[in-house]
């Protein structure tokens, strides 16, 4: 009898399991939602040449330019992924990307940056 | 002898237009749903989206224009310069990224009665309709050129899109043939809210207002006329 209550404990604690992670929208790998999202204007390599750049006005930022990725805070870099460049500033060509990246993934994707150019804010 | 024979043509004729409906559903499933989710839901993770072979057709009728449909199948000509997903096709250069077009594939075409009955077998899949509000365009008369400095300017919707053949971004589906391929009500509906018919897919919702979205969808008009002369 104890067993077969466990078990059936177990099952509801398994599918509430499943339903859960079955409605929460999957987190991404930063190098992943990189890979997908910014890739196409700031390259494969990050270097800001990406497929799409031939016409645009407005080149996007090489990320792994140390001294011009170092003059700008993670706030700012937070900013921009999530609002776009406006947001900052900045060209109308660095899309904002709220809608499809959590908060916690844009977080993830400041990371990244910081160690594609091996920098920080200020240095 | 002569009666009984057109007799027999017609009965095949319309023999073959009823197995015609039917058969554009058998095509699809045999040779098109390999490539093509016919069914639904979109991807709603990034390996989803990486695998996702052609795009989405399970809400075709909701979105393509029949005649466009029907040409193109018999006359598949490129879409999308990259492909599905740019990534896949996209290889670095000495000038920089540069598209790889030894990877990019033709698209099977089918002979006229075919690409008939799959038109309409695909103008029949429906999906996604409580995101569609029937007549939510309407033409407008506004200067043309104001959507074309929204899309090439304000709202930097050219850094992905080609507006015609050899300019623009190369991420994006070309949009000179936008107007020919789909109807002006799922635009609307798609330009509101990209997400809500694509939940991954790498374009940004703008947050166009709706007086934005008609002149946008006016400037695809005028485009689709610039190059069909
Ligand atoms: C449609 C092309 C495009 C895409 C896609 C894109 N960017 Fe950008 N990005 C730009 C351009 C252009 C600039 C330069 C803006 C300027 O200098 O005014 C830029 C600038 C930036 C900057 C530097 C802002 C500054 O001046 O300090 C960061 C950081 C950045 N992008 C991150 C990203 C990330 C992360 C993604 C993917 C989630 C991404 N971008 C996707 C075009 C793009
Ligand atoms: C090998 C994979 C593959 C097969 C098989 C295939 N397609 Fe496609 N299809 C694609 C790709 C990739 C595209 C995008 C082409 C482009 O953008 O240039 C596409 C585009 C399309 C489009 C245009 C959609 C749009 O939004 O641009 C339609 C319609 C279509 N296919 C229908 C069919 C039908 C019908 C069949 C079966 C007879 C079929 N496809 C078989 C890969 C395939
Ligand atoms: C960062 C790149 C990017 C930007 C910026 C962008 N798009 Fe897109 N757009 C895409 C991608 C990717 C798709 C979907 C590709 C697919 O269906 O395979 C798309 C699809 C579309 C479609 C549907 C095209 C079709 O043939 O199915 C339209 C229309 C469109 N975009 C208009 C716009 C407008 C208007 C803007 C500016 C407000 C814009 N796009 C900005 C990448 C972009």
């Amino acid at each position: 009898m104890k067993i077969i209550k466990v078990i059936v404990t177990e099952l509801c604690v398994a599918s509430l399991l499943l339903v859960w992670s079955m409605e929460a929208p999957a987190v991404e790998k930063a190098a992943d939602n990189y890979r997908t999202y910014c890739t196409q204007c700031h390259g494969l390599q990050g270097n800001g040449k990406g497929i799409n750049v031939r016409d645009m006005s407005v080149q996007p930022r090489d990320h792994s330019d140390a001294q011009e990725m170092s003059a700008r805070s993670d706030d700012d870099i937070f900013k921009v992924i999530k609002e776009g460049g406006v947001a900052i500033n900045k060209s109308v060509l660095m899309p904002p990307w709220g809608d499809v990246l959590s908060d916690e993934e844009i977080h993830g994707l400041v990371a990244h940056l910081r160690e594609m150019c091996q920098c920080s804010y200020g240095k | 002898m002569r009666l009984i024979k057109l007799w027999i043509a017609a009965i095949m004729l319309v023999g073959s237009s009823i197995a015609g409906a039917a058969d554009g559903v058998a095509i699809l499933n045999a040779q098109c749903s390999d490539c093509h989710n016919l069914t639904g839901p979109a991807p709603a993770t990034l390996q989803e989206l990486w695998s996702r072979k052609g795009p989405d057709l399970f809400y075709a009728g909701n979105k393509y224009k029949a005649a466009w449909l029907e040409a193109w199948l018999q006359k598949p000509v490129r879409i999308r310069p990259a492909g599905m997903f740019f990534a896949d096709h996209v290889k670095p250069g000495a000038d920089g990224d540069e598209i790889d077009a030894a990877t990019l594939t033709a698209h099977p075409a089918l002979f006229a009665p075919e690409s008939n009955a799959v038109t309409a077998a695909l103008m029949a899949l429906k999906g996604n309709p409580d995101l569609i509000t029937g007549g939510a365009y309407t033409q407008g008369n506004l200067s043309l050129s104001s959507g074309e400095m929204l899309f090439d300017k304000f709202k930097g919707c050219l850094a992905c899109h080609e507006i015609e053949p050899g300019y623009g971004g190369l991420s994006g589906p070309e949009v000179f043939t936008a107007a020919q391929r789909l109807q002006e009500d799922w635009l609307v509906s798609f330009l509101r809210n990209p997400h809500a018919w694509d939940p991954m897919v790498f374009m940004p919702n703008k947050h166009l207002n709706d007086a934005d979205i008609r002149k946008i969808i006016d400037y695809f008009r005028l485009l689709s006329e610039e190059v069909a002369q």
